[in-house]
């Protein structure tokens, strides 16, 4: 076996590996439903980078495939309630279908024309056939949305999808075959013409290639898996609302996409995970977590465009040019002023949200009650975040030529 | 007469009120290595982008073997065989070399919008893809970023795109501009090797590229062409030589 085929061997045999066990490290009846809902954004997310980052289209509105997958899959579900003879297990692909056709019906109208415009278009389709849920709510289930049975075809080979454990492992056999779908298609001469597209269209016209026709392609193929995440949903929650399909789930795929960063295949893997975490761990902690994640998502937009996978590529190319070491005494001296930011930081939205509940209530740190209604507490914070931020500020003027000393090795020792 | 490879007749380029182009007519004959040269703004690269259609014509019409392209679309007119590059280089950056000169290529092999076929296993593409890569002198770059290589290297990939589709008619516009002298010596032999057999359109301001590869000169100078002939005609056209020639003629 040559050396790329057992890599490749090793890295799926691993992925394949952590689905396995996951559940088994994380027993609890929450980490397990946090596992189910990792893997539907993983699949979800990765569709969508289909377009982002393979195909250089910016899309306001992915949600719409995943929802009328979400919302096909519902309804079949039914069906098999009310006697259709369709196996649970293969009820995704229904999701995945419709994903598929309204791919093709909407993605001719979308992808028309690239950058702006498609993301202009992408965002005014979402808002319409979100808006088609309240003219039929007989189909979109209106206000309460669809709901069904994941029982509904009973037990098949002692598979009832009852426990929530059977409804993991289906999760990740779809999560396994999309995740070697989605590979493969970057394989081909569609996925590498969608490449071509994204890098420059007008060249891809002068090698024969239609760069509408690429874009369709790929958004319908997206379309597909999103609507396969989708079915995976319905059937996870066993409800379909309205929300499924609206911008903010649109939303919601775009930054974790984003946050794992577009330019890498696993990137969109790392960044659901990451996004799952925090809606649904730090969600349970405060309520300030909308804003954490906004601001997780400025600071990668702004230091770290290339996303938290971009990151760790960096970290293992350091650590192949020997200058890990190095790096690292840099973040040590930076730790402490940053920690310190981000600590009055957190401290004063967490005041500011205690504030805002109707009656106001304190915010109890280290057993001490800080009333949020204190002008005097406020300015105090404020005075330590402006000397926290100069500390930071006169930190990085002392390590910025080391940085930039590891960054002239780094490149050095690629070139 | 047989079809020429390349006709124009009367092709016209108005943008708002100025017109660009004033009724060209030009015969590129089968096999010949065809140069276009004029002054700045005579024309010649918008000409080159009504040909293969990233402008549409105002008037006129532009046959490829003998059969009319005006109005169809660049990828439609690249299919029936004729490829460009550009003067400002315009690769897949992000992709690497060996990738761009694939790419290129796919189409002409027949590989379409193909989904379920594993690039690496098309041995037609790869092959193709691997000797154009040495024939412009990359080899050793194969895979390194577009975007990242040296100027010089930029020009022979720009070419290497542009001839792996196999198409019969090639246009290359200013492929030498901004060289030094060495390279441009590299960039001529280059040119001249990989299109033997083909019919090429060049764009060229550097005389001595233009005398030492072209078998016919055409000039445009305000968009209009002002004389078609061999290097020696050119070279004793009198209208030539005062319109726009001057003292090059003699370097």
């Amino acid at each position: 076996m040559s050396p790329a085929s057992r890599g490749r061997l090793l890295v799926w045999g691993g992925y394949a590996a952590v689905l396995l066990a996951a559940p088994l490290l994380f027993r609890s009846g929450f980490a397990l439903s946090l596992l189910c809902q990792m893997g539907i954004v993983v699949i979800f997310a990765l569709s969508y980078n289909m377009q982002l980052g393979q195909t250089g289209l910016l899309s306001f509105g992915h949600a719409v495939y995943y929802g009328l997958g979400a919302l096909f899959t519902i309804h079949a579900l039914n069906l098999v309630q009310a006697g259709w003879k369709i196996p649970v297990t293969l009820l995704p692909l229904v999701g995945g279908l419709a994903g598929l056709v309204f791919g093709v019906i909407l993605g001719y109208v979308t992808t028309r024309r690239a950058g702006t415009t498609f993301a202009m278009i992408s965002l005014g389709v979402g808002e319409m056939v979100a808006a088609c849920s309240l003219m039929f709510p007989a189909f979109f289930g209106g206000e309460a949305g669809v709901s069904g049975n994941r029982q509904s075809g009973g037990p098949m080979l002692g598979v009832s999808y009852g426990p929530q454990i059977q409804v993991y492992y289906l999760i990740a056999a779809w999560l396994i075959i999309c995740t070697a779908g989605i590979f493969a298609l970057t394989r081909t001469p569609l996925g590498r013409m969608a490449n071509a597209v994204r890098d420059n269209p007008e060249r891809a016209q002068f090698v024969g290639y239609d760069p509408r026709r690429v874009r369709f392609f790929m958004v319908t193929l997206s379309g597909f898996f999103a609507g396969v995440a989708g079915g995976l949903a319905a059937i996870n929650y066993e409800i379909v609302t309205a929300e499924t399909l609206s911008a903010s789930t649109s939303g919601l795929v775009l930054l974790a996409t984003y946050l794992g960063g577009i330019g890498f295949f696993a990137g969109p893997i790392a960044g659901a995970i990451v996004v799952t975490l925090i809606q649904m761990g730090l969600s349970s902690l405060t309520h300030a977590w909308p804003f954490y994640f906004g601001a997780l998502f400025v600071a990668t937009v702004l230091f770290v465009p290339g996303g938290l996978a971009s990151l760790a590529v960096l970290h293992v190319r350091l650590w192949h040019a020997k200058l890990l070491a190095r790096a690292l005494g840099v973040y040590a001296r930076m730790a402490v002023p940053a920690l310190a930011v981000l600590g009055i930081v957190v401290f004063m939205v967490e005041l500011a949200y205690k504030g805002a509940e109707d009656p106001p209530i304190p915010l109890t740190l280290m057993g001490v009650d800080i009333d949020s209604g204190s002008a005097g507490n406020w300015i105090a914070s404020l005075v330590v975040l402006v000397a926290a931020m100069a500390a930071v500020r006169w930190a990085w003027r002392r390590v910025a030529p080391r940085w930039g000393e590891i960054e002239a090795a780094l490149a050095g020792n690629r070139a | 007469m047989s079809a020429a490879a390349l006709e124009l007749q009367g092709v016209q380029k108005r943008f708002g009120a100025t017109e660009i182009v004033q009724g060209v007519d030009l015969r590129v004959e089968k096999g010949e290595r065809h140069a276009l040269i004029g002054p700045n703004g005579a024309g010649k690269s918008v000409l080159f982008h009504l040909i293969s259609a990233r402008y549409p014509v105002s008037a006129g019409t532009i046959m490829l073997h003998g059969e009319p392209i005006t109005g169809l679309k660049p990828h439609e007119i690249n299919r029936r065989g004729l490829a460009r590059s550009f003067q400002v280089t315009n690769l897949f950056h992000r992709m690497s070399v060996f990738e761009n000169v694939r790419c290129a290529a796919l189409w002409s092999l027949g590989y379409g919008y193909a989904f379920w076929r594993r690039v690496d296993r098309l041995a037609d593409a790869n092959a193709r893809a691997a000797q154009i890569v040495e024939r412009v002198g990359l080899a050793s770059r194969s895979n390194v970023s577009a975007g990242i290589l040296s100027y010089a290297e930029q020009r022979a990939l720009e070419i290497g795109v542009a001839i792996a589709g196999g198409a019969d008619v090639i246009l290359l516009d200013e492929p030498t501009a901004g060289m030094s002298r060495t390279e441009t010596e590299a960039a001529v032999d280059l040119i001249r090797r990989v299109t033997e057999g083909r019919t090429l359109l060049i764009v060229e301001h550097d005389m001595s590229v233009v005398f030492g590869l072209a078998d016919r000169i055409s000039v445009l100078v305000y968009g209009r062409v002002v004389a078609t002939g061999t290097p020696e005609e050119i070279r004793g056209n009198a209208r030539v030589r005062e319109a726009y020639l001057g003292a090059d003629a003699h370097a």
